[in-house]
């Protein structure tokens, strides 16, 4: 434990002293701060975040670091951005209108006459082909390209960093927009029950009873399928997932004392289900959220590699794993593709553990009981401060 | 134990050895982080035919004890320390093999527990349960185990045994729960029973007959008795010699008239003055009426075919008047199932009922649930069981101002937070533990908590079911200290529903008794605890005060 004031260190039945509960110097309530503390007792998910954080966010920025456009060019005398600008080979004394290619050694003479240029790490986005090889690709590692080139001359390293990004953004766009339909679906059934119930019940059986495999690839043989049709295809099968779990916890909590005290209290249905059965059945939801998120990326990825997926040319793992797959001589792009997939999906799963700890109370006092009973004289004229812990 | 040792402890036994001898017993559990004695340097002995008690408060490790006995503790979690020693019949049970074990619990050493609704299996009918151990240890063929069942049932005294034998737990009553448990425990002749709380979770009057029972039968059968309970009233009714146990230690043991005449220990005069008493408030007579209620009734369907076309109804409640006035306690007193919570329910609105309701001198039965929650603010509720009515996701400061903010009573953020902390303080709970969440409270503090729910709101109403029902003795005491002091505080109209007749005496000043949906009696505290005239009622007070058991058919059985 951090410091000697947090609330995890004072035993049970004494004040913790008035101390502003600060996350990386910003105040928070005592509540965020104890899920925080949850979170950190759990080492492996702890790390897990630090390492997949740096990871994703390198990997949001990838134009940065894997681009065949420099990232500063020096001009006479004035700055030019082609990483986020799109200048005129005419721009720089060159004879054609069109978008100046950085990678022509004639443009290159150009701006090196009169200026500079900084470029990415990785001189190569994930579309370049790269026509400068020795061997026919693919090529192995060397120190041009560090994880060699696909069979279309492609960087790998520059594909697997744009592929992480695109995978990322759409396993937690799959998984955020399924929980919320699910959980929904779920609450609803769950405190109200009777024939939505039912009905929506029947609906929900017969819906998982679709392949939806061969439906996905009876679609994308009609339409085109892009990053936001696969999400909405896919989405159409995932929200089940959650719904189950959430109408179970809005089914048993439904009946609690609690519930009863706070319509007492005169608190409204939803607001009883948003703030008494919701967070109850937030544990179940967190459980299954890092297999959601992880099945979203695998199904993507599979989709791909079947090539039902992606429009071709976009930079996806799974088109990676197909072609290791097609080019077994070529073990170099197999393997990363399995490298970096499984390193993904570990850090995910050991991530979203810690936080379903997080939201666990039970969890931090996992084996303290409750204090026992104390009697005290029965000659309490006036209420006492709360009886403490065995004196 | 090597065989010298073997033969030196039967010796003793054969030279006045007591049946069973516990002499320095000690349970350690292993907890993350550290270990925790529950039990520590516990010595005491029990003979045949004797009735021997373990009193203490929830935690004390009197159950603990018990269990270890019979070594059916979590072990490797539980431990016992080198020294312990359980000696039965001069056999050293401590470290004995899981075989020897086997054969004696239940054969020789039978328990009972607390709660009749989780220790019977909801899908074996009685006869299973209770032929099962006679097959097991007995050896009985099917013929012969059924007819011992039934000898069973008629020696704990359900009535038809014989249509009794095919049903299933919840078709029984607590009461007959508990009969069939102690057919369970008695079916192999044990010598020893051990009664883990046999009637805590049972209304007064079964009680009473709970209690009658097990006396009969250690007579009947000369069985040794070690009755562990939190309540003194059973202790000094059925047991000879007590045992007082706080924090895992016996602190004092010997005979019950000595230890009740002239406790030497602190604790045990602690415990002994820990009843519910003092009297209600004087309250003035002509105070203006909160809430009436005029031929109140809840009738549940009870619907049957395709068509789910109602048949009959269960009357819950049929037709019971209720005046409460400012400052005023009205107790409403009855066996489980009367009607008692229904009508508590019915009068905040919670559940639908026919009749009138006026809050206030203004009808508010029939009013939708949104012109109803202005007046939610005004009249409260505080639920029996302090484990169930907390949210265990919120912390005990969103708990106590859920209500605040509903109502829109604190202005910020800041006030807000200073009336949870005056609200708690005014229960006795220290407010820097509002961060906390419901787990980490004992049971008392727990209902503390819950009627600093209610009060946070300022109410003028308030209905307490069965606040102190799943408290300890001592804690009960406390509690209704508190809402007599709440009640003088802030003049609340109390309906206090309780089928215990001594938190109602020391609360009540006016008492309802229900039975069966329906008014029995009605009058000042004073007549109806001075001279009840219902056969009814005075089996309540029979059972409540003097734990007799009245059997004429008035309660039920």
């Amino acid at each position: 434990m951090p410091d000697a004031a947090s609330p995890t260190s004072v035993p049970t039945g004494r004040a913790p002293q008035a101390q502003p509960w600060r996350l990386m110097g910003i105040a928070v309530s005592p509540m965020t701060y104890r899920r925080w503390l949850n979170f950190r007792a759990n080492r492996r998910g702890y790390w897990a975040l630090w390492i997949f954080l740096p990871i994703m966010l390198l990997s949001m920025a990838a134009e940065f670091i894997a681009n065949d456009k420099p990232i500063l060019v020096w001009y006479e005398g004035a700055p030019y951005v082609p990483v986020l600008f799109t200048y005129p080979e005419t721009e720089f004394g060159g004879e054609f209108e069109l978008e100046a290619d950085y990678r022509d050694p004639f443009v290159q003479d150009l701006i090196d006459e009169q200026g500079w240029m900084l470029w990415p790490l990785i001189p190569f986005s994930y579309e370049t082909v790269d026509f400068e090889l020795d061997s026919p690709p693919p090529t192995a590692p060397d120190a041009r390209h560090w994880l060699g080139t696909d069979d279309q001359g492609r960087d790998v390293a520059a594909r697997v960093i744009y592929g992480l990004r695109l995978s990322i953004l759409f396993g937690f766009a799959l998984t955020v927009m399924s929980s919320i339909i699910g959980v929904v679906a779920g609450a609803v059934q769950g405190y109200f029950g009777g024939l939505i119930d039912l009905l929506a019940q029947r609906f929900i059986e017969i819906w998982q009873g679709l392949p939806f495999l061969f439906i996905l690839i009876i679609l994308s043989s009609v339409i085109v399928p892009g990053f936001f049709t696969l999400l909405f295809l896919l989405l159409l099968f995932s929200w089940t997932t959650l719904v189950g779990v959430v109408r179970a916890e809005f089914l048993r909590a439904r009946n609690f004392d609690f519930i009863r005290a706070s319509r007492a209290l005169g608190v409204s249905d939803w607001g009883i289900m948003l703030k008494h059965v919701l967070p109850n059945a937030m544990v179940a939801t967190l459980t299954f959220m890092p297999f959601i998120l992880t099945g979203a990326i695998t199904a993507l990825t599979s989709l791909d590699f079947l090539g039902f997926g992606l429009p071709p040319g976009s930079p996806s793992l799974g088109e990676l794993l197909q072609q290791g797959k097609a080019n077994i001589q070529a073990p170099w792009l197999g393997m990363t593709g399995f490298f970096v997939l499984a390193a993904l999906l570990t850090l995910l799963v050991f991530i979203g553990e810690a936080v379903r700890d997080a939201f666990d109370p039970r969890k931090l006092w996992s084996g303290s009981a409750p204090p026992p009973e104390e009697s005290e004289p029965v000659t309490q004229a006036k209420p006492k401060p709360a009886p403490q812990g065995a004196e | 134990m090597s065989v010298s040792e073997i033969g030196q402890s039967q010796v003793a036994a054969q030279a006045g050895e007591p049946l069973l001898r516990v002499r320095d017993l000690g349970v350690r559990f292993r907890l993350p982080g550290r270990i925790v004695a529950a039990v520590d340097g516990v010595s005491f002995s029990l003979d045949k035919g004797e009735t021997l008690a373990l009193v203490g408060e929830s935690g004390s490790g009197k159950s603990v004890t018990a269990l270890s006995l019979l070594q059916l503790l979590p072990y490797p979690l539980a431990s016992h320390p080198p020294g312990s020693s359980v000696v039965y019949r001069g056999e050293e049970l401590m470290g004995a093999p899981d075989r020897r074990l086997r054969q004696i619990r239940g054969n020789d050493i039978s328990m009972i527990f607390q709660e009749p609704m989780t220790s019977l299996n909801p899908l074996h009918t009685v006869l299973k349960q209770v032929g099962e151990v006679l097959l097991l240890h007995k050896g009985l063929n099917r013929e012969a185990a059924r007819a011992r069942t039934l000898e069973l049932l008629r020696l704990v005294g359900i009535r038809e045994p014989e249509r009794r034998l095919s049903a299933y737990p919840h078709e029984l009553s607590g009461g007959q729960r508990q009969r069939v448990m102690i057919a369970m425990a008695l079916a192999n002749d044990p010598d020893i029973l051990i009664a883990d709380e046999p009637t805590t979770a049972l209304d007064v009057t079964i009680q009473a007959q709970i209690l009658k029972l097990l006396k009969e039968l250690q007579r009947e059968l000369g069985m040794a008795v070690l009755l562990i309970t939190h309540d003194l009233g059973i202790v000094r009714k059925v047991a000879d010699r007590v045992c007082v146990m706080t924090g895992g230690k016996i602190v004092e043991q010997g005979p019950v008239e000595a230890i009740f005449a002239a406790p030497e220990h602190p604790y045990t005069r602690k415990l002994l003055a820990a009843e519910p008493k003092g009297r209600p408030l004087r309250a003035e007579a002509a105070a203006p009426v909160v809430l009436s209620g005029k031929d109140v009734k809840v009738h549940f369907p009870i619907k049957k075919g395709v068509l789910r076309r109602a048949v009959d109804y269960v009357r819950a409640v049929d037709g019971i008047d209720v005046t409460v006035r400012e400052g005023h306690t009205l107790g409403v007193v009855g066996e489980s199932g009367s009607g008692k919570t229904t009508l508590g329910l019915a009068l905040l609105r919670l559940i639908s009922s026919q009749g009138e309701i006026a809050f206030d001198g203004r009808q508010i039965q029939g009013l939708r649930s949104k012109q109803m929650r202005p007046l939610r603010r005004q009249m409260q509720i505080v639920f029996q069981d302090p484990y169930g009515s907390l949210s265990p996701r919120l912390s005990v400061g969103e708990i106590v101002g859920e209500g605040l903010q509903i109502h829109g009573i604190a202005s910020d953020a800041r006030e807000r937070e200073a009336r949870i902390v005056a609200a708690l303080e005014e229960v006795g709970i220290d407010p820097g533990a509002r961060h906390r969440y419901p787990h980490e409270f004992s049971g008392g503090q727990r209902q503390r908590i819950a009627i600093a729910r209610a009060m946070a709101l300022k109410p003028r109403f308030v209905v307490l079911d069965e606040p102190t029902s799943a408290l300890d003795m001592s804690v009960q005491a406390q509690i209704v200290d508190l809402l007599r002091d709440l009640q003088a505080r802030h003049k609340l109209a109390y309906l206090f529903i309780s089928h215990d007749l001594k938190v109602v005496r020391a609360l009540a000043d006016e008492v309802l008794v229900v039975k069966d949906g329906q008014v029995v009696e009605h009058g000042a505290s004073a007549q109806i605890f001075d001279d009840p005239q219902q056969p009814y009622t005075k089996a309540l007070m029979k059972a409540a005060f003097e734990l007799e058991a009245v059997e004429s058919g008035v309660v039920s059985m």
